[in-house]
């Protein structure tokens, strides 16, 4: 049999309609599909795939495990590396990560490793096992976790196992942090997914305490010197969203993407009044930026019935931060890309809220300090692009509570919290960091790998400190 | 869950309530805010700490019900619960001994939120007198509690019926007109009356701290929902507010942006009164 230059589709709901609902888009594969994808697999003899993971899942493994349909086998090799695999199979960048590297992605499209992943992560839920908790020894030591979000989760999840015992603090009334309160349900469903992959981390005996607004309710000092906790860890995320500065942002009908994705995701503004949160959406809808984020905000505007919906982002579709299946969702369901195109001035009527946008032609020069070409604007091309919202979507800044409330403990510049990019040890003995306070907005999974190497971290920390 | 200890309406649509929660009491200060949440489907209600008494750990709050969620909030009975209460939030208020009398200025329900920096200011060994302004003398609120931890209250009301006939502006010329040597002026209440105290007292020369709060959702450093210019820059209530230097807020945009979802709480209003059921 001639192996297939391409990836076994995976199927979608159809694009006309989806664009109109809030459940997942795209909807797995079957045993018979995932077990011809894995037959794909060439089990290189230095296998390339694994170094592009954050965590070093053992894919050629797991793979195999799918070809002899061992799929019980294959969701335990991969939780042996990821806590959160059905997040993961559905969010990973996997163009850039496992899949970049893979052999067959050379001549034609790599192995669905993240679908295959997926596969046997959902199909392992489905079957609702029971967790085993842990039994933990009665003088285990204890860690604080703060946050709840991938990198706090796969840390706690860790831990555990290795027999510490572990509190998550939550600020919101819901654990998951970006799981729950950024990316959407049509990507990432809730109930289905995040609640089940947290309860069970919470099975294995992880305490999870919301509503505690690390820094304020406690500090990181008190937690170890009052509260009894051996060691802490930092992974309390992106935090506020950064703005371009432009006239025109306090308009209404401006939001961050946070503020937009929030209102919906978490407090569920798409049910309102159900729901007692309300959302508003025009009828034309401009995204500033053009990351995951974006996508998701643009996306999401046209399920909650924007009539066109615009990504307006300063360079050109190469450099769209997104990953791939995002960006040609987005176009299937019919967002408007205007790329190489920069907002300069959001325009607003005498009641205050938006009337359009001004942007500005740009095009690329040469590279800048990122390697990407530097976007530059065409003079005199500036034109009015009719919006009645806006949602700015270029990223966020640290948040500033902890780092404020904790003496002792190092920030960069920008006051993202300073942390060894190994071990994820802080300038404080015992506290450490990982995620996007640490390394300013990424992806869930580099969280994940971040919160893992801390486990590892402080269990060697903890070792030492009990001798 | 947080149980309602006690609840009380002070005037019509006015309500006190005192809500069990310790870990928040104990670390409450002056100045500082809490998110609620009354039920599953409800939203994130962002409210000034009234009182909190780390002993007993009790936290107080008042509320004028004004959409659907205050309505909810509202309904609570003593002895039942809500979902979620979250704080203290924010940036505590600057608590000192200062170089002269230190006014506080609550209009309608923004004396509660006054009380606390009051109380603070006296503690720290200041001079302290409040203003407090209502449209009448009936819905004038904790004027007991106000005596209690001020040197002197001036009143004034809309319509004259207690008081100082006007706004609370009168009582700040009043007092910088007696000579009173005042260090700074904590304004609490609508965005219209903070803006008038802070032109007032642009005038006079006199530092004005108003306490803001605009739409927020997760209140700790994350939406940006609540973000005003003060000055040159874009600062988020959550985090580097509530307080602000009165004279560089700018009130208007403020005033706009609160406009922002005015008809959606009309309309959730009305869908909740017609079913009579309440959310749940």
């Amino acid at each position: 049999m001639a192996l297939s230059l391409k990836k076994h589709e995976m199927p979608v709901q159809d694009p006309k309609v989806r664009a109109h609902n809030f459940d997942e888009v795209a909807l797995g594969y079957d045993e018979e599909t995932a077990v011809a994808e894995a037959e794909r697999c060439l089990h290189c003899k230095i296998p390339q795939c694994r170094k592009g993971c954050p965590v070093s899942v053992d894919i050629p493994e797991f793979i195999g495990k799918i070809k002899e349909r061992d799929f019980d086998g294959a969701i335990e090799k991969i939780k042996e590396a990821n806590a959160l695999p059905a997040v993961c199979g559905r969010v990973c960048p996997q163009e850039n990560q496992c899949e970049k590297y893979c052999v067959l992605a050379k001549k034609g499209e790599s192995v669905g490793i993240g679908r295959l992943e997926r596969f046997v992560a959902d199909r392992y839920m489905a079957k609702n096992e029971e967790v085993k908790p842990i039994e933990f020894a009665e003088d285990a030591q204890k860690v604080a976790v703060l946050g709840s979000g991938p990198s706090g989760l796969s840390c706690a999840g860790d831990l555990a196992k290795m027999g510490y015992k572990v509190t998550v603090f939550e600020a919101l009334h819901k654990a998951g942090g970006v799981l729950s309160y950024g990316i959407p349900e049509f990507r990432l469903p809730k109930d289905k997914v995040v609640k089940k992959e947290i309860e069970n981390i919470e099975k294995l005996g992880v305490k999870f305490e919301l509503d505690a607004v690390a820094g304020r309710l406690f500090t990181v000092d008190e937690l170890m010197e009052e509260e009894g906790f051996d060691a802490v860890f930092i992974g309390t995320g992106a935090g506020l969203p950064r703005f371009q500065g432009i006239p025109g942002e306090g308009l209404n009908g401006v939001y961050s993407a946070n503020e937009f994705l929030t209102r919906c995701n978490l407090m569920k503004a798409y049910k309102f009044p159900e729901y007692a949160t309300p959302i508003k959406v025009g009828k034309n809808v401009a995204v500033i930026g053009g990351g995951n984020v974006a996508m998701d905000a643009a996306r999401t505007a046209l399920r909650l019935g924007a009539e066109h919906v615009y990504i307006v982002y300063r360079r050109s579709e190469a450099e769209l931060p997104a990953r791939k299946e995002e960006v040609e969702h987005a176009k299937e369901e019919g967002i408007d890309f205007k790329l190489l195109n920069n907002p300069v001035e959001i325009l607003g009527n005498e009641e205050g809220w938006v009337s359009g946008m001004k942007c500005i032609r740009m095009e690329l020069g040469e590279p800048d300090e990122s390697g990407r070409r530097r976007p530059v604007p065409v003079e005199g091309s500036e034109f009015e692009l009719a919006v009645d919202t806006v949602i700015v979507s270029i990223g966020t800044g640290p948040n500033p509570i902890i780092a404020h409330t904790t003496p002792g403990l190092a920030t960069t510049k920008r006051g993202n919290i300073e942390a060894d990019e190994e071990s994820c040890a802080t300038s404080k003995p015992g506290v450490f960091a990982g995620g996007d306070i640490v390394t300013g907005a990424a992806t869930v999974i580099l969280a994940m790998g971040a919160g893992r190497k801390a486990a590892a971290a402080i269990d060697e920390y903890l070792k030492s400190k009990k001798k | 869950m947080f149980k309602i200890l006690r609840k009380e309406e002070l005037s019509p649509n006015v309500f006190s309530m005192d809500i069990d929660a310790p870990r928040v009491a104990k670390k409450a200060q002056a100045g500082q805010f809490i998110v609620l949440r009354v039920d599953e489907k409800g939203e994130r209600i962002p409210l000034t700490i009234a009182n909190f008494n780390r002993e007993t750990g009790v936290v107080n709050i008042v509320f004028q019900v004004i959409g659907a969620s205050t309505m909810a909030l509202a309904a609570v009975e003593p002895g039942e619960s809500i979902i979620d209460f979250v704080g203290p939030l924010g940036q505590p208020s600057e608590i000192k001994k200062f170089d002269g009398t230190v006014v506080v200025v609550g209009g309608g329900i923004g004396v509660a939120p006054t009380f606390p920096i009051a109380r603070a200011m006296k503690e720290a060994g200041n001079k302290v007198i409040a203003i407090m302004g209502a449209k009448n003398k009936d819905i004038l609120i904790m004027e007991d509690e106000m005596k209690e931890v001020t040197d002197e209250i001036l009143i004034t009301t809309d319509d004259g019926s207690r008081g100082i006939k006007g706004f609370v502006t009168y009582a700040v010329q009043e007092l910088a007109e007696r000579g009173e040597k005042i260090a700074q002026i904590t304004a609490i209440g609508p965005v219209i009356m903070m803006k008038s105290v802070a032109d007032c007292t642009r005038e006079l020369g006199i530092h004005t701290v108003v306490s803001l709060n605009p739409i927020m959702v997760d209140g700790t450093g994350m939406c940006g929902g609540c973000r005003v210019q003060v000055g040159d820059e874009t600062k988020f209530a959550c985090v580097d507010g509530p307080e602000f230097d009165g004279h560089l807020v700018d009130f208007k945009a403020l005033m706009s942006r609160q406009r922002m979802y005015r008809d959606l709480e009309a309309e959730e209003k009305d869908h909740i009164c017609n079913i009579g059921l309440g959310r749940k």
